[in-house]
């Protein structure tokens, strides 16, 4: 995601075909009876049963792939159900990789090849696929009944229905059974390798390393040597299936990226955001403290940190959303840089506590991995509408910096800033990714520790006051934050609290004048945080429409921006990475635009705050289907838009 | 000495020179309505503080939303006034990060019963280094006189001008239902009966919950009235202590019955070998539990005060400590540049 390279989505239709040919095969010997094809990138989608270990597949896929040197980008897709009845819709679980040669920006829009594992897993993805799709399908499990769980009447792998894609049938239960006869395995538990003979046979098809998926599933099963055993058997019997069978006639490669010179690695963007705190503590020399109460789809922030205790990192699993923060900031009164993580109904909960925070004015990181809401809404699909809520959800006015990733490894940055804005201004930050950005991956080239921005802390030790006595809301007359004496610190003993505060000593006081002042002071502070510019991208300079996004929607606009460029349109496109405060220039930008286009995952909430602050006619343009935007579908829109000026212009 | 006396401060930095109830006062002034039952309990906890013997800066007061909840502003320590029901957890939070700190919960009946209930349960199964003071008036003082989760039901109030209808929590048969390590009872006006019990919290390592009857005379006054006067008070408190028997007056004396509940008896010399022994120690939980159900709900008789419970469990913040010890052994300090890397990566040239 990082390559200058532009040829991009753009270069191709959907078919992910754009520059097919033959290649010598490898030196093995071994493939010299198959022709290879070479492909620019490929969009793969396995489905199948929340049971049939879609996730494992897509993530082994994933690790061969990114070991490869492949550029990639991953969409997992499952139901919030732990196991959802079998053979449902419902119950389908998918895993989407968009893999190629190039640096690429979004996991694609348009799957080439379909593993289905089930008719169910086959009838929620077939929409998805374009003409002369390759379809894998498991043919064991399409019985009658099966069928008629999803409302199949006929079998469509009879019927001639999918004469339009390139079908492949295969007994993927079978074939794993008959792989493991001599293994000494039950036959319930040796039909569940049927998931890595599916992943041996993609790993043939595109030419994907072995070695990793081996090595891990020795790893995994080290406790069951016969299971792990048995896995990689099935994985064997699948790419060995793919050698020898005549049904696949062609096995195609994929070049390594030409990524900018690095070490990298495959990083999904909770791995990123945890370790981004896990650095922040350690560039501020302060303990990490995690407060957090479990919730989808941040959990799994709580699981890696709960790993890490060796760097003093120290996590508290809750008794509720209210108590993980609570904690996180009783221990960032004691010194911590306390964090706690949540999605939207957490915050919905959290938002008294950050009130004390913002009266506090202490440092605390709150992490929003957005979700589809409102209430529970869509616990396992993505959404972008807690801005408002991140915003303005807090009685009284009570203003709370907010910085969002763009991508999953940009989650590292995102909470290393989050950190920054936190310590330096003593207030709570909110940090917002979202399930898109959470479980979603990409190569992340790996920063050497000391590239990373110094955090240092300095503690108040001494008194502030000429006479000798301390003041806990006497402030840094530049960033405006007040200082920071934690206990233990002789002669600072303060009471802190959320009455208001008298300027200065921070003792309780009902004055109406002070209110006023210390309301505006704390909004001044958030006003004038430091944030860098926002950067457009408008290479020719003479573009007239620009297209704004925020967060996780970084891909798809970017695709979409570089596919209307491909085809001669002008587009300039920005990215806002701190929507609290905004850009310095950002009002500057705007009004350099005839038309501003607003991409989001909600219904027009950046929108909304743009027009109200910058008063500039800002076009929405909203979905909130769960799942992240098609780069052809964002083309569309801003053609729509450069069409319409045109249009306007000849008028 | 203290080192000995407070085993529950033994990682708290100590005082160089003796302490005074003075040095504990801050310049801010009580705002309590005069008469306020918490005055002597602030007074009380001023003086009590020296003989801890640590370093002022050390302790921290954590308080919620209430009357009670303005105590930290009065004690010249680290503090702070936080939202209603909260405090437990954020004092847990400070407590589990800090172990060099001796961390106080101030709160009362509505906050850490009604609002906060989940978290006070919660701080007290998992024992973590506070001592929390439940200042109980059994009224809402703060929003000026609605009833509270301890109050007697049918209790006429402004928001029950017909009374009240839900049924009282027994704070102390919630807590050692909650799995409450230490448990203890005393009254506002009691000095010396007040700075014992917090004594024993003091000492105790883990949660300690101290219920502390007080009078909100606004509102509710004179809601402890019986165990207060000279009077009455004879007939109504049973003061307990570790080991000896459990006496009501000169006269009663508290017994296991067949069924293994306790009742009050007339002591004979025929019974007298027989009088129920306190042991607050004891694993068991349930005579303690009986002893928190041994007054009269109503006329509350029979109560008993003093430490009804103190048993040592491991302490969640020592439990912390040592895990993070115990990770950075076996694995050695965290590398981060290790960490960063991982096990799978490629290069670019």
């Amino acid at each position: 995601m990082t390559s200058q390279v532009d040829q991009s989505e753009a270069v191709d239709g959907s078919d992910g075909e754009g520059r097919s040919g033959p290649v010598p095969p490898p030196g093995t010997g071994t493939r010299a009876a198959k022709p290879i094809r070479r492909l620019d990138r490929v969009i793969i989608r396995f489905a199948g049963d929340s049971g049939d270990g879609m996730q494992l597949t897509g993530d082994r896929f994933t690790s061969e792939t990114a070991a490869f040197g492949n550029d990639l980008s991953t969409l997992p897709n499952f139901p919030a159900e732990i196991r959802a009845p079998a053979g449902t819709l419902p119950g389908v679980s998918s895993f989407q990789l968009h893999f190629a040669d190039h640096d690429i920006l979004t996991p694609g829009d348009a799957p080439n090849v379909l593993v289905a594992m089930n008719p169910a897993a086959l009838k929620a993805n077939l929409a998805d696929l374009p003409r002369g799709a390759e379809i894998i399908v498991n043919t064991d499990e399409f019985t009658k009944r099966a069928l008629a769980k999803v409302g199949w009447s006929a079998d469509p792998l009879a019927d001639g229905s999918l004469e339009a894609y390139h079908l492949h049938k295969v007994p993927l239960t079978t074939l794993t059974l008959q792989a493991l006869k001599d293994s000494g395995l039950a036959r319930k538990d040796a039909e569940r390798a049927k998931n890595m003979f599916a992943l041996g046979l993609l790993s043939w098809m595109y030419h994907r390393p072995t070695h990793g998926t081996e090595r891990f599933l020795r790893s995994k099963f080290a406790k069951k040597p016969d299971i792990a055993e048995a896995n990689i058997a099935a994985f064997r019997a699948g790419w060995n299936f793919g050698e020898t069978t005549e049904d696949f006639a062609v096995s195609y490669e994929i070049a390594p990226a030409t990524l900018p010179p690095g070490t990298y690695r495959n990083i999904s963007g909770n791995l990123a955001l945890s370790y981004g705190l896990i650095a922040a503590a350690k560039r501020s020399g302060l303990p990490l403290f995690l407060g957090s109460y479990p919730i989808t789809p941040a959990s799994d922030i709580l699981h890696e940190l709960s790993r890490h205790k060796n760097f003093g990192v120290r996590t508290f699993q809750a008794e509720d959303e209210i108590a993980g923060i609570g904690a996180a900031l009783g221990a960032a009164f004691g010194g911590a840089l306390g964090v706690t993580t949540t999605s939207g109904p957490g915050v919905a909960l959290k938002s008294e506590t950050i009130g004390l925070a913002v009266s506090l004015e202490l440092p605390l990181l709150v992490v929003d991995i957005q979700r589809g809401g409102p209430s529970t809404g869509l616990p396992t699909k993505t959404e972008q509408a807690d801005l408002l809520q991140a915003m303005f959800g807090r009685n009284g006015e009570a203003p709370v910096p907010i910085v969002a990733p763009a991508t999953p490894a940009e989650c590292f940055t995102a909470a290393l800033e989050a950190a920054r804005i936190a310590l330096t201004y003593r207030t709570p930050v909110f940090l917002l990714s979202d399930g898109y950005l959470a479980n979603g991956s990409e190569p992340w080239k790996i920063p050497g520790v000391d590239e990373l921005p110094d955090l240092t802390v300095e503690f108040t030790t001494e008194p502030n006051r000429p006479d000798g006595s301390f003041w806990p809301y006497l402030r840094d007359p530049q960033t405006l934050a007040r200082p920071w004496a934690v206990p233990g610190t002789p002669g600072l003993e303060h009471r802190i609290g959320g009455i208001e505060k008298q300027d200065g000593t921070g003792n309780i006081s009902y004055d109406p004048a002070n209110h006023d002042f210390m309301v505006r002071t704390r909004q001044a502070k958030v006003d004038g945080i430091a944030v860098p510019d926002v950067v457009v991208d408008d290479p020719g300079g003479t573009a007239r429409v620009l297209v704004l996004g925020w967060g996780s929607t970084y891909g798809p606009i970017t695709a979409a921006v570089r596919r209307v460029r491909a085809d001669g349109g002008e587009v300039a496109q920005a990215h806002l990475r701190n929507l609290n405060p905004f850009p310095a220039n950002l009002g500057a930008v705007l009004a350099g635009y005839d038309k501003v286009i607003v991409p989001e995952m909600n219904l027009g909430q950046l929108a909304l705050l743009l027009r109200a602050k910058y008063l500039v006619d800002a076009q929405s343009y909203n979905q909130v289907r769960g799942l992240p935007f098609k780069a052809a579908q964002l083309a569309d829109v801003l053609w729509a838009a450069i069409g319409n000026l045109d249009e306007e212009g000849r008028r | 000495m203290t080192e000995d006396r407070f085993p529950s401060l033994r990682l708290v930095p100590k005082s160089d020179e003796p302490q005074t109830a003075k040095d504990f006062k801050t310049d801010q002034e009580v705002r309590w309505c005069p008469g306020c039952g918490d005055y002597a309990i602030l007074a009380a906890v001023q003086s009590f503080m020296p003989e801890l013997g640590i370093r002022r800066e050390n302790t921290v007061f954590v308080s919620g939303i209430g009357c009670s909840s303005r105590f930290p502003y009065y004690m010249n320590t680290y503090g702070m006034h936080s939202i209603h029901g909260r405090a437990p957890a954020i004092a847990t939070g400070l407590a589990a990060s800090r172990p060099d700190l001796s961390v106080w919960v101030v709160t009362g009946d509505g906050d850490a019963l009604s609002i906060g209930g989940n978290h006070l349960i919660h701080a007290l199964r998992r024992n973590v280094n506070l001592k929390i003071l439940l200042f109980n008036n059994r009224i809402y003082g703060l929003t000026k006189g609605q009833y509270s989760p301890t109050s007697e039901l049918g209790k006429i109030t402004k928001s029950t001008p017909m009374g009240s209808l839900d049924a009282p929590f027994n704070p102390l048969s919630l807590a050692i239902g909650a799995e409450a390590t230490f448990v203890a009872r005393t009254i506002d006006s009691d000095r010396q009966h007040l700075t014992s019990v917090l004594r024993a919290a003091a000492e105790h390592e883990g949660t300690a919950l101290v219920e502390i009857y007080q009078n909100c005379n606004i509102f509710n006054d004179g809601a402890f009235e019986v165990l207060k006067e000279p009077g009455t008070r004879d007939e109504a408190l049973i003061r307990l202590e570790h080991g000896r028997p459990i006496r009501l007056g000169a006269e009663q004396g508290v017994f296991r019955g067949p069924d293994g509940g306790l009742h009050l008896e007339a002591v004979t010399e025929a019974n007298q070998d027989r009088i129920l022994v306190h042991d607050a120690g004891a694993a068991n939980p349930a005579t303690a539990f009986a002893l928190t159900r041994l007054a009269d709900a109503d006329t509350l008789h029979h109560t008993p005060i003093g430490v009804l419970r103190d048993v040592r469990r491991p302490v969640y913040d020592t439990l912390m400590a040592e895990q993070l010890d115990r990770a950075a052994a076996d694995r050695g300090e965290g590398d981060l540049a290790a960490l960063l890397t991982g096990s799978d990566t490629w290069t670019v040239a």
